[in-house]
């Protein structure tokens, strides 16, 4: 199934949500690639560089081939600022990231993005694309032919349960925001990328669409062979609070965790 | 005013000077429009990144909008090269009549565009070429066409001024008629203009509805 609808075994997914944000880091292809797929060195990133109004503090993270990692944090905690260093839409204020090894400041920032999908809450779909021209948006920037995109588009719709004949000539605005969602993470798949950046991407949904969402995903983590949470990471005011595989991760006395451990019994259907 | 029978036959009779008349009204109008295009669109492009240039070109366009138009006519005269009476003097100024609308509103549209969208797009590795062409400027275009028909309905009104500077066109017949106090010649030119203009409009809004997205 997996080499069928050819997803990479090794795809990054990073996913959070409102408030208590989830990111999930799916793993990479690059075969040859040994070592940290991500690495943030002692990563500091200050709005228009001024030093006083940091976002993110001397964050300092690997993230090995093959890890599912998930950020939690706050609204503010620095989640999205997080990811966009990672596809350098933001470049570090202090430090380095690096991916595959190579920091993202010195990366062809089109070559890096075009290996990472990248997931945003409000799905961001082109409004005058289609379905199929917004999921093939990628392949066809990559310069793939016709049928190979088409084909491609077709699975990707159905991986996200659309069916491709009944979905792939609609706009999105002919679409309700769960199944817009749905495209935004076919769109983030459709060039196979090595990495997958997921940013909040249930959060602007209702509560029940949300959960059958966040069910629908934990099945499609499943066929990507990547159900089980290696890490999750705890981001407070910038900074990393915690890290830690997820069983040992609600076990922690950190007051941070503590409060996300309190508010999982609260909300039914929450993560991890 | 008397719209009679008397109208319809000096139409008639002068139906080819009327008719050429408004074919030098179009001409203009165009060639006015074009330049007016050529320069406000690049413009609203680049002043979308840079406040300063924005303030800048913005204010300037405005400066020129406020000025009434005969007045403005009456400023470009002594102007060497530009000035002087006759068509060219005339262009320029309905050139820079124009420009403010077609400037505000590239700028609006493609400033207008959603955050989230913009976002994906970069994210996706869209080079800024092609986030421009393939993204900001075909949601863009209707806001930007809604430009270019105000643009282009001010300069039809405007141009018909214009020949009191003896740039041709239909307010020739307007001007003369109001000297030899004749309805009928007035309204050789009123009526063609007044037509140009409703058309026009009514055309370029059929296109700015079909090119409007969500």
């Amino acid at each position: 199934m997996r080499q069928k609808i050819g997803v990479g075994r090794r795809t990054t997914l990073i996913w959070s949500r409102r408030g208590w944000g989830l990111s999930i880091e799916m793993n990479a292809k690059i075969e040859s690639f040994s070592g940290n797929l991500i690495e943030f060195r002692d990563v500091s990133y200050h709005i228009n560089d001024i030093p006083g109004r940091a976002v993110i503090s001397g964050v300092s993270l690997a993230v090995p081939l093959g890890e599912t990692l998930v950020l939690l944090g706050r609204s503010g905690s620095g989640k999205t600022t997080l990811l966009r260093l990672i596809n350098a839409l933001y470049l570090p204020s202090q430090g380095e990231v690096l991916v595959e090894g190579r920091p993202t400041a010195e990366w062809d920032v089109i070559r890096l993005r075009r290996g990472i999908g990248y997931v945003i809450q409000e799905a961001g779909l082109f409004p005058h694309f289609t379905v199929a021209e917004n999921v093939g948006l990628v392949p066809s920037l990559e310069k793939w032919d016709r049928q190979r995109t088409t084909a491609r588009v077709g699975e990707l719709l159905r991986l996200v349960g659309l069916d491709p004949a009944e979905f792939a000539d609609r706009h999105p605005r002919e679409l309700s925001g769960g199944q817009r969602q749905r495209v935004g993470v076919a769109r983030a798949l459709a060039a196979d990328p090595a990495i997958l950046l997921m940013d909040e991407p249930f959060g602007a949904l209702d509560p029940v669409t949300r959960t059958e969402l966040q069910k629908e995903f934990k099945a499609l983590a499943g066929r990507l062979q990547k159900t089980i949470v290696s890490r999750i990471v705890l981001l407070d005011t910038g900074r990393i609070a915690a890290v830690a595989p997820p069983q040992e991760f609600l076990r922690m006395d950190h007051p941070e965790v503590r409060a996300f451990v309190a508010s999982l019994g609260a909300v039914p259907g929450a993560p991890v | 005013m008397n719209a009679s029978p008397s109208y319809w036959s000096f139409f008639a009779e002068h139906r080819a000077e009327i008719l050429g008349a408004t074919a030098d009204h179009m001409m203009l109008v165009v060639i006015a429009m074009l330049i007016a295009m050529a320069i406000a669109l690049p413009l609203g492009m680049l002043i979308v990144e840079r406040p300063a240039l924005r303030a800048l070109s913005m204010g300037i366009a405005n400066i020129f909008q406020t000025i009434p138009s005969l007045a403005l006519f009456g400023l470009l005269i002594p102007i060497p090269f530009i000035g002087g009476i006759g068509r060219r003097t005339a262009i320029v100024a309905l050139v820079l009549y124009a420009l403010l609308p077609i400037l505000r509103n590239t700028y609006v549209g493609l400033s207008g565009i959603d955050p989230a969208v913009l976002e994906a797009a970069e994210a996706m590795g869209m080079t800024s070429a092609q986030i421009l062409f393939r993204v900001r400027f075909p949601l863009a275009l209707s806001v930007i066409l809604a430009g270019i028909r105000t643009a282009t309905v001010i300069t039809i009104g405007v141009a018909t001024i214009a020949a009191e500077i003896g740039a041709g066109g239909l307010g020739t017949f307007v001007f003369r008629g109001v000297a030899l106090v004749s309805d009928s010649l007035i309204l050789a030119g009123a009526m063609p203009a007044a037509l140009l203009a409703l058309l026009s409009d009514c055309l370029l809004g059929l296109l700015e509805r079909r090119l409007r997205v969500a």
